[in-house]
């Protein structure tokens, strides 16, 4: 009797997980399969037009993301067309855990850094690098903006103070704003790529984003007159 | 909430992954405190000046240059042998930078 008694509490929840499993794998079959998926496979069976569409599709962000990071539109083409190539030799260790503009993101973040280390022969450059620094962490600068401030400027000059003020924050900080407010990739494919913990990603996106406000604050901020 | 509390909720509050009843103390702070108002407002317009202003876009010519150049290669060199990438990933950021230390 115990015996039975003992075994009903069990089978219970092992139907329940079956049920669950059911009902996952019934969704992720629901799911259709990023395009990228077949184009990979294509591109891996030796269909290189299958891959010149890659290249087509992710050559722009690719660029941007290199050119925000080391701040350099030579190095940047240099970088955008090695990620590509590099991508097609390696093409075997892409198995699609991951969307291929991710991967290929981790690949352009990975020369981008490579290519700042090398401009400082002196100092190693990492992700890490000024992480530490409690620059920025907290709010000083309290002083209101003018209604749409880059109005103020034009063109040249707004790419120049944008330019400037994000080749102020260090590489790891400029990277993850990079990819997570302009290129608008999400939190989770930003830790992807960058291999962080989502947490580490937010807390360097909170401080990226006030280091940047604090530094075009000087640039954006009310007059003085007009506060009167 | 006080504007400790209010900051470390800001990356939340911005990216919309925040639970209803957290949203509610973050908005009633903001009305209550100019300080953090004028962070939440001069942060938002910092992300979409950036956002909205891309500094250079690759030019079409060039874009197809830089394609036409990696497809060239690639063809040329063609890929690596499965023996040279087993059981390899594409490393995170540092442990690429470490590797390459190493070299």
């Amino acid at each position: 009797m115990p015996a039975r008694s003992a075994r009903k509490p069990t089978e219970a929840p092992d139907l329940e997980a079956a049920a669950d499993d059911i009902l996952a794998a019934a969704a992720v079959e629901a799911e259709p399969p990023h395009p990228d998926v077949a184009l990979v496979e294509r591109a891996k069976a030796g269909d290189t037009a299958a891959f010149e569409v890659l290249i087509s599709q992710y050559q722009r962000q690719i660029f941007r993301t290199a050119n925000h990071i080391t701040q350099n539109r030579e190095d940047a083409e240099d970088i955008t067309q090695d990620v590509f190539f590099k991508a097609f030799q390696k093409l075997d260790q892409f198995q699609g855990n991951s969307k291929f503009s991710t991967w290929l993101v981790r690949i352009a973040v990975n020369e981008s850094l490579m290519r700042l280390r090398k401009r400082k022969t002196s100092k190693t450059v990492s992700m890490d690098q000024d992480v530490e620094t409690e620059e920025g962490s907290i709010p000083r600068d309290f002083a209101e903006w003018r209604p749409n401030p880059e109005q103020n400027y034009n063109q040249a000059e707004l790419a120049e103070i944008l330019r400037k003020t994000i080749a102020g924050l260090p590489p790891g900080f400029r990277t993850v704003f990079t990819l997570r407010d302009i290129e608008n990739m999400s939190t989770e494919e930003t830790a992807e790529a960058l291999g962080l913990s989502v947490p580490a990603v937010k807390s360097r996106l909170l401080r990226a984003r006030l280091q940047l406000r604090e530094r075009l604050s000087r640039y954006f901020r009310k007059p003085k007159e007009a506060l009167q | 909430m006080n504007c400790t509390d209010f900051l470390a909720k800001l990356t939340d509050y911005f990216d919309g992954h925040i639970d209803p009843a957290l949203l509610a103390e973050v908005k009633e702070h903001i009305g209550c405190c100019h300080h953090c108002e004028v962070v939440v407002d001069t942060t938002r317009k910092t992300i979409e000046v950036y956002r909205g202003n891309q500094t250079y876009e690759l030019p079409e010519d060039l874009h197809l240059r830089m394609k036409d150049a990696v497809m060239k290669r690639c063809l040329e060199t063609g890929r690596l042998p499965d023996i040279e990438l087993k059981g390899k990933k594409i490393p995170s950021p540092e442990e690429f930078i470490k590797e390459q230390s190493e070299i």
